[in-house]
């Protein structure tokens, strides 16, 4: 594990790790939830992945967009969608941030220009493509962080994505969650060139490996990249190298891998590893950590207490949103 | 002044770039090489690479940048060189464009224009000869029109534009040549279907590249008699159920032409409409004259057994009035 000195003031510091907790506890509070029929459709948990989007999503500027996949729970919240508003919606509650139309993998958030939530496997790489041509276009200092596993890049839309942003200079931070594994498949029997910063270095991307499990890894680079893309260099490709502790759904079996590596893994979990460097450094007693965890759960119950006294969108209502209502509405921009 | 039906398309798009900068226009050969059926011919000198903007051969790619670029305030106009190509984009028009107002709660409206063109005619065989405007029609959530005048090519652009949310506009190939009179561009309504020619007798309802042929069908059934009307319906999604019937329940006939296949069609759509809003109006069973159920093949004469052809709507609609 990684003892290098954690090169931040302790709020910031320390705002990380609570970051990571809030995705941990209310993942595992939405798993519970499941069980008991609460939450329904498909349910992907982010657990053990915390670190990729706090640290990346914190080197990101409020203007900046950000596109994720169906596993975004994580990301939603970190770009500061709220708890309550997140839980709801995976409730189907019309106080959700979707309205209770898109559920666990369609959150959305025009206040922070959360593009979703994309259940199509490489589907949102051609968003954030176009997001990053109309920054361009106006010449707004933009980036577009575009988040995809790693059977993304199985996908034509992440190799005409690659092209299109280079060919194009376009301001897009592509930042690659490698848990190794698209839902059973592993990395090794579905692609023939497992470096994926060797298929983005193919379209003249420039790239970076970052240990995905490691939250101060990952700022790292992720600053670097957004960097580079702000400065007009043009997209990046990150890396992170992660692991899920969770099942792909709520429904695997988990045929596909051994116990040995999962504990492995988690051996690398990157709540307990930063908690310990944060320790070891003299920034964190037990007893804040314990404050911080209490916080994170008390969020969690008042997010689930907000979801349950939600409400159903009445039946009448269920074709809205299908057209625009008023001629002249347009997306913001 | 009479003008082409690309002519028309070309001074709309022209019309489109000089007055919104959010517009541009990008696909496959629109630029350099001037646009495939050379509506854009000149464009890049005249607005430049940015807003002429060439694509690579990435139709999934360059369809979801349009939308992308939608999102994010511009107002693309995406050209797919066939709609047989657009089944390649399919995912990203279908999961994204059509569903992301709806699974975002209503937050993010994508005002986007694809235009491509569709249909048969020139000998190019099945790959480039289809007609999948019912395809798009099916989905909830995008606006589907098809411009069969020179004055539609014209005026439906703008309209299009001006829509929060995604239009898809199918340019017949066979139509790119067709001449009208076009004095000065009106503005049009993309919401309605239009009665191209006045009739009492029998209502024959197309779209498209089927219209001229239906109009040619209707002239001669005049002369045997028969007072047609033709429908053209220019908006196949959402359709204009109230134009149709009005037609339907003045002439108690009905014959619905479409370049699609049979089953599953357009053609199929509307004749259900008509018999469970008009069933009791109507004197004898409605018909259908569809493009027939085989891929589309090269050689010229089975090209032309394979499509709506004016005899065959001629036909059908003797058939309906009871004459053989």
């Amino acid at each position: 594990m990684n003892s290098n000195a954690v090169p931040y003031e302790k709020p910031f510091a320390v705002g990380l790790l609570k970051d990571m907790l809030r995705i941990r506890r209310m993942e595992e509070k939405s798993a519970e939830l499941y069980g008991i029929g609460k939450i329904r459709g498909f349910l992907h948990l982010y657990i053990g992945e915390e670190a990729v989007a706090v640290g990346a999503l914190r080197a990101l500027s409020p203007e900046d967009a950000v596109v994720a996949t169906y596993r975004e729970h994580g990301h939603a919240l970190v770009r500061g969608v709220s708890m309550n508003a997140i839980m709801a919606e995976m409730f189907g509650k019309q106080e959700g941030c979707s309205r209770g139309r898109g559920g666990s993998m369609h959150l959305f958030d025009a206040a922070t220009r959360f593009y979703g939530g994309n259940a199509i496997v490489g589907a949102g790489l051609p968003l954030a493509v176009g997001l990053a041509l109309a920054d361009q276009l106006r010449q707004r200092q933009r980036v577009t962080a575009c988040f995809f596993g790693d059977g993304a890049v199985a996908e034509g839309a992440f190799h005409e994505s690659m092209n299109l942003a280079a060919l194009w200079r376009l301001p897009v931070l592509f930042c690659c969650e490698n848990n190794l594994y698209a839902m059973g498949t592993a990395l090794s029997r579905s692609e023939s060139q497992t470096d994926l910063c060797a298929k983005a270095a193919a379209f003249k991307v420039p790239t970076l490996k970052a240990d995905g499990m490691d939250v101060v890894a990952v700022h790292g680079a992720a600053r670097i990249g957004a960097a580079h893309v702000r400065a007009g260099g043009g997209p990046f490709f990150i890396e992170f190298q992660t692991y899920r502790f969770r099942a792909h759904s709520m429904f695997d079996p988990e045929l596909y891998r051994d116990k040995a590596e999962l504990e492995e893994w988690k051996q690398r979990g990157p709540l307990h590893t930063y908690s310990a460097r944060l320790k070891a450094q003299g920034m964190l007693t037990e007893a804040e950590f314990l404050a911080c965890d209490a916080e994170a759960q008390a969020e969690v119950e008042a997010s689930v207490a907000f979801a349950e006294a939600g409400t159903w969108e009445p039946v009448e209502d269920l074709t809205r949103d299908v057209l625009t209502p008023t001629p002249g509405r347009v997306a913001p921009s | 002044m009479k003008i082409s039906y690309r002519e028309a398309l070309r001074a709309a798009l022209r019309e489109a770039l000089q007055r919104d900068p959010r517009v541009f226009l990008m696909g496959e050969d629109v630029g350099r090489y001037g646009g495939t059926y050379a509506v854009s011919k000149g464009f890049l000198d005249e607005f430049g690479p940015d807003r002429i903007r060439d694509a690579p051969l990435s139709e999934l790619g360059f369809v979801g940048a349009g939308i992308g670029a939608a999102l994010g305030g511009m107002r693309p106009v995406v050209e797919v060189m066939t709609v047989n190509f657009s089944l390649l984009a399919l995912d990203q028009i279908v999961n994204t464009a059509a569903a992301l107002r709806h699974m975002s709660g209503g937050q993010f409206s994508v005002p986007l224009v694809i235009r491509m063109a569709s249909g048969a005619g020139r000998q190019l065989a099945a790959q480039h000869s289809h007609s999948l405007e019912c395809w798009y029609a099916h989905i909830p959530g995008i606006k589907v029109l098809a411009p069969a005048t020179v004055e539609d090519a014209r005026g439906m652009l703008a309209p299009a534009l001006a829509d929060p949310d995604p239009v898809i506009i199918f340019e017949h190939a066979q139509l790119y040549n067709l001449e009208e009179q076009l004095d000065r561009a009106r503005p049009v309504d993309i919401a309605s279907a239009r009665v191209r020619r006045a009739g009492t007798d029998v209502s024959l309802i197309t779209y498209g590249g089927c219209l001229p042929k239906t109009l040619q069908a209707a002239e001669l059934l005049a002369g045997m008699g028969i007072d047609a009307e033709v429908v053209d319906l220019r908006v196949l999604r959402p359709l204009d159920g109230e134009g149709i019937m009005a037609s339907v329940r003045k002439t108690r006939r009905a014959v619905v032409v479409d370049e699609g296949w049979r089953s599953g069609s357009l053609a199929a759509e509307v004749l259900a409409r008509i018999v469970e809003q008009a069933f009791f109006d109507l004197d004898a069973p409605p018909a259908r004259v569809c493009s027939e159920e085989v891929p589309m093949p090269y050689a010229r004469h089975l090209e032309e057994a394979a499509l709506p052809q004016v005899a065959k709507i001629v036909a059908a609609a003797r058939a309906v009035m009871g004459k053989r």
